[in-house]
């Protein structure tokens, strides 16, 4: 086949490719086979730039990290597109959202982009807790790294909630019921619910400051149960406001392996 | 095949699940250097799939677990259980290398690598890998639809999403304001406290269970037993009306369970005293009331001098108390456990008046 003693076709034509102008006006370095370009390329690049230029070899071993930190990650980019793609099909509205959910099973070939954002989601609170339950296993939330493990939980905890608020949107039964018994418990907030210790006595003279009407799980729904208002409550913080939250403390978090002192390790 | 069936039911009460999954751990850690063994974890996984491949055949057990929405806790079992032992055994590896004056294996590989290609490389396979699986997943399995929403069609039973089932479980032995509100948020604040809380220098950053004993036993038991054997229990084991069904029983919503739970008061006055409830709240619930503020207050200060002195002696004061305050409240369902299921107490402090139960 190929003249072995030549260059091969695909070497000629890689050659080629990397020396053209518009090669080199996106990727400013040669290919990084040399400690100079390895280290260029991390440092020319935004989303490489991510990481540090050199690091311990045993973060880079699946042993060590599961590598559950950045499946999170990617899971949570795959989140996002396909995310995004459904919220062209999607419209929160009670008279839309079922029919919206049953049209995009029906009507699109071959989709299966409600089934990886669905499936993604479960896999991201899974690969969160895996994650957390190596960076215990390791101690590498001790020192230096207390504060960035506090940033972590924060995040699990907006995990958890972007994946409640995403099960409400389909508007169906299994939706509307798992969203009752979960946000029920706000009732029962001491000073804050009305049927939390301590509701009761906060009160003017015989008018009660804290009813049905008024309380955190009111704030939390938009409503005395869950409706229209919850809705599209859920769907505005599953859409933008969880997500933004997320996305800049992953940022932080990123920042912080880093400045802490890389993957973690015995000194 | 019925009898091993009625068995494994049997095995799975709540009670028996529970002291089943405790003892797992404490031979976990008992046993560790035993259990390092690559046969014994290997072993576990083959069991369980045996489990699993054995209870498809029923059409009960199939109906549950493949449920769509719980497939992923089919997939957390297995990860779980294999990275509880990974973890432990990678532990009990470096533990023994510790002895021997080696050192961890961490420090062994702390020379720098390039991350382009060594890490990046590594990056692309697992994105790859996870890719396929979730495409695979998501072609085989479709994501569930029900009925449009109806609000006068309550299902029994009404589970909230699957990640949230530990907290419905906490709900048969607390009120909503401490299962659904306080202990979830104690939760995240003891999370956040654990570095520092935590004082020991040692084991930062490789696998040790010698040099860091109490911290891994008590996150094993929060994190494997009370968080996630409890959301396996809470999405598997409990049907309408948050019954208990074994993984082999048929879902039947007429399946009647006795409640004849009794609160400490009536236990005190009615029982114990055979006068009637007092009337005024404060005297009739006085007995529960001590209780619990010995609990929060007392406890800490004499497991200080008893227990937990050599705790006690390494941190200082501030981390001490919050550290036992934070444990106690983690004990403090495991105890409720307990006293629901030996004296079937239903309150320790029962103030209806004032939504005040605990
Ligand atoms: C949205 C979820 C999260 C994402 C995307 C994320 C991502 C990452 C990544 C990519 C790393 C690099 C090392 C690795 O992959 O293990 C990392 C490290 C770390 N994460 Fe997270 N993380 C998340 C949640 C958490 C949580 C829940 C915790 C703890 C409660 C946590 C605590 C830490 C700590 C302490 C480190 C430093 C570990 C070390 O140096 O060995 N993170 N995280």
């Amino acid at each position: 086949m190929a003249d072995t003693k030549k260059e091969g076709a695909g070497t000629r034509f890689w050659n080629w490719l990397t020396e053209t102008q518009i090669w080199k006006s996106i990727f400013r370095h040669d290919r990084p086979n040399t400690d100079r370009t390895r280290v260029l390329v991390m440092l020319s690049n935004v989303f490489l730039h991510l990481h540090p230029v050199r690091l311990r070899k045993s973060g880079v071993k699946l042993r060590y990290t599961w590598c559950m930190g950045g499946l999170s990650f990617f899971l949570f980019l795959v989140l996002t597109l396909t995310g995004l793609l459904l919220m062209f099909y999607y419209r929160p509205t009670l008279e839309y959202a079922y029919t919206d959910i049953v049209g995009l099973r029906e009507h699109v070939p071959l989709g299966i982009m409600r089934e990886m954002h669905r499936w993604g989601a479960h896999a991201m609170v899974i690969t969160v807790w895996l994650h957390m339950f190596r960076v215990f296993m390791t101690g590498s939330y001790k020192p230096p790294r207390e504060f960035n493990w506090s940033i972590g939980v924060i995040m699990l905890v907006l995990t958890l909630l972007l994946s409640f608020t995403g099960y409400l949107l389909p508007w169906d039964q299994l939706a509307i019921w798992a969203i009752t018994v979960g946000s029920n418990m706000a009732r029962a907030t001491p000073f804050l619910g009305h049927e939390g210790p301590g509701s009761a006595l906060l009160r003017l003279g015989d008018v009660p400051l804290i009813h049905a009407y008024d309380d955190a799980r009111f704030a939390l729904l938009g409503g005395s149960f869950v409706g229209e208002g919850a809705l599209l409550r859920f769907y505005v913080l599953h859409c933008v406001g969880l997500p933004l939250g997320i996305a800049v403390l992953m940022a932080v978090h990123f920042w912080r392996v880093r400045k802490d002192g890389g993957i973690s390790g015995p000194l | 095949m019925s009898v091993v069936k009625g068995l494994i039911n049997t095995l799975a009460d709540p009670r028996l699940f529970f002291m089943l999954a405790v003892t797992s751990l404490v031979v976990l850690v008992w046993k560790r250097e035993k259990i390092a063994a690559n046969s014994v974890g290997y072993g576990l996984l083959g069991i369980l799939a045996v489990f699993f491949i054995f209870g498809s055949f029923d059409p009960n057990f199939r109906l549950i677990v493949t449920k769509p929405d719980n497939v992923p806790i089919v997939g957390l079992i297995f990860l779980l259980v294999f990275f509880t032992w990974y973890s432990v055994r990678e532990a009990v590896l470096n533990d023994r290398r510790i002895l021997a004056g080696k050192g961890p294996v961490e420090k062994e590989e702390s020379d720098r690598v390039w991350v382009w290609p060594d890490l990046v490389y590594t990056e692309m396979i697992s994105l790859i890998v996870c890719s396929v699986v979730l495409i695979v997943w998501s072609i085989l399995l479709k994501a569930p639809l029900e009925q449009p929403a109806n609000r006068s069609l309550t299902p029994n039973p009404s589970k909230a999403p699957w990640y949230f089932l530990g907290l419905q479980e906490m709900l048969v032995y607390f009120d909503p304001w401490l299962a659904g509100v306080v202990l979830p948020g104690l939760i995240i604040a003891g999370l956040i406290a654990i570095p520092y809380i935590d004082k020991n220098p040692k084991g930062n950053g490789y696998y040790t269970f010698a040099e860091r004993k109490a911290e891994v036993t008590i996150f094993l038991f929060g994190f494997v037993i009370l968080w996630a054997s409890l959301i396996v229990l809470g999405t598997f084991l409990r049907g309408p009306n948050w019954n208990f069904f074994g993984p082999f029983e048929y879902w039947d919503i007429h399946k009647l369970e006795a409640l004849t739970n009794v609160n400490l008061s009536e236990y005190i006055w009615v029982r114990g005293m055979r006068t009637g409830l007092p009337t005024n709240w404060f005297v009739r619930e006085i007995f529960g009331i001590v209780l619990v503020l010995i609990y929060i207050f007392v406890m800490p200060v004499v497991l200080a001098r008893t227990w937990f002195k050599r705790y006690y002696a390494k941190l200082d004061a501030p981390r001490y108390y919050v550290g036992a305050f934070l444990f106690l409240m983690m004990m403090a369902l495991p105890i409720k456990m307990l006293l629901r299921w030996l004296i079937n107490l239903k309150y320790i402090v029962a103030i209806p008046e004032f939504f005040f139960n605990i």
